[in-house]
């Protein structure tokens, strides 16, 4: 079955092209990838995220139960603050990537893939049963979208009830109103600029999204779909699970070292963990500029002097750099900057250079 | 959107006879589908394809699409400026936008093909 988000008619109502995505109709594009793109970089784009899942913790042992699903150290969280983190298997490989969020001493949101959602929902639940906490499966009554870009607070603030500018990056607000509705306001997202992400419940987010879209006609805001969201996250080397994240490619590979602390305490994956950072990756993700003319995309084969070192995760055209743009994971011996590579597109065989990551930051 | 003097394929190509060669692209519906167009593969002047052969490739931001040839033949021409400007497939898809010029093997294929009429059917 496929499912409609709250913000569907809105969708088809200003022109989105809808596919089924992970179990949800969802808008690829509205104006097109390149201009909405464009958009989120120089003003403000707004995208339905409804399809993310949300499981809350709550509980006397909330946080040892989240401590032992992450890699990241969630102890540190102050309440009201938000941690992005991979979530292994004890091999090390990665069940998901995800934000946690404290909502309060003893409670806590993940925010995780929809192409993972019952994956995910059947290793918490697996993995946590010792332990004296609450886990509630909120995906299907929450709705979420993701307002982004330089002008995203200027816009919001004249529709939300709290200052905005005590929002701090990776931090969350969620007694603030939009149109008199609740909703939780984090200043998150996945495309390389500043914006927030907000929650609500399915039945409010059509109100929230209408506020916000009246509010944002002079910001000349731009409906966003899927195709953009890709674009603006591999530009910005964010990783997507099953691309650059999988069950195959552990945190250290993917370069996420700084979001695992080996040091909190044991979780699972940790021992793994522990014996790759000692004697270190034999492959790793990598950027990539190509040289000659052809777009790299995932899977396709990466060679040096005739001989496969690795494959492209994802790959594009990059709206902001005007390039033909890859992110590759290959032998760490030739994951340097500077590095020539060849990629074999179809029958031929093109020439690449590894470039520094992330290929966009904000000024 | 679908001019008259033209044939069209299930591929969602178009062909045009002018002067002896035949000029090929993709048609509206394609091109709207495809979304921003941002790479064309395009062959080497002086190969030969048989009808409905892959001779290129259209890449747009998320998909990577064949290009099949309406009926069989040598490609005599290309469209260079597609290198630099491959949006023209999305701007001008009956104009700018075409992507070879072939001589025509067999002038009896045309016959299999659509005319605007029929090919627009096909997409109700």
């Amino acid at each position: 079955m496929t499912r409609k988000t709250p913000l569907y008619e809105r969708h088809v109502e200003l022109g989105g092209k809808v596919v089924d995505f992970a179990g949800y109709k969802l808008p690829v594009q509205f104006a097109g990838i390149i201009e909405e793109h464009k958009a989120v970089r120089n003003d403000v784009g707004i995208f339905d995220v409804s399809h993310m899942g949300e499981f809350e913790f709550r509980g006397p042992q909330a946080l040892e139960a989240v401590q032992k699903l992450i890699a990241n150290n969630a102890a540190k969280l102050e309440i009201n603050q938000v941690l992005y983190t991979p979530m292994c298997y004890p091999n090390g490989g990665v069940v998901d990537d995800l934000l946690v969020y404290r909502l309060d001493k003893d409670r806590f949101l993940f925010v995780v893939n929809a192409a993972n959602l019952e994956k995910d929902w059947d290793w918490v639940q697996e993995n946590t049963k010792e332990f004296d906490v609450e886990i509630e499966n909120q995906s299907f009554e929450t709705g979420q979208v993701a307002l982004q870009g330089p002008k995203a607070q200027e816009l919001l603030q004249k529709i939300y009830d709290r200052d905005l500018g005590q929002i701090k990056f990776f931090w969350l607000e969620k007694e603030g109103k939009i149109s008199g509705k609740d909703c939780i306001v984090s200043r998150t997202g996945y495309t390389g600029e500043d914006g927030f992400e907000i929650y609500a419940r399915n039945e409010d987010l059509v109100d929230i999204f209408d506020a916000i879209w009246d509010a944002g006609k002079e910001f000349n805001l731009q409906p966003c779909g899927l195709g953009a969201r890709d674009t603006l996250r591999f530009e910005a080397a964010l990783p997507l699970y099953g691309h650059e994240l999988s069950q195959d490619i552990n945190p250290f590979e993917a370069r996420l070292k700084i979001f695992v602390d080996l040091e909190k305490g044991d979780f699972i994956g940790r021992d793994a963990l522990v014996e790759v950072s000692e004697k270190g990756v034999e492959k790793r993700i990598a950027g990539i500029e190509m040289k000659d003319k052809g777009i790299p995309r995932q899977g396709y084969p990466v060679e040096v002097d005739g001989e496969e070192v690795g494959f492209v995760t994802s790959g594009t055209f990059s709206p902001t750099l005007g390039k033909n743009l890859g992110i590759v994971m290959v032998k760490k011996e030739f994951a340097k900057a500077g590095s020539n590579l060849d990629i074999r597109i179809r029958k031929r065989l093109l020439g690449a250079e590894v470039v520094k990551l992330p290929f966009y930051k904000r000024r | 959107m679908y001019p008259e003097e033209l044939k069209y394929t299930d591929d969602h190509e178009w062909i045009r006879v002018e002067n002896g060669k035949a000029y090929v692209g993709l048609t509206q519906y394609a091109q709207e589908q495809l979304g921003d167009v941002v790479f064309v593969e395009l062959p080497d002047v002086g190969e030969e394809f048989e009808m409905g052969d892959s001779f290129g490739v259209v890449e747009s931001v998320k998909t990577v699409s064949d290009l099949f040839m309406p009926v069989g033949g040598k490609v005599v021409e290309i469209n260079e400026d597609l290198e630099d400007s491959p949006e023209a497939v999305n701007e001008d898809p009956y104009g700018d936008g075409w992507i070879v010029a072939i001589e025509i093997a067999d002038k009896s294929q045309l016959d299999q093909l659509m005319d605007s009429e029929a090919y627009q059917k096909t997409l109700e």
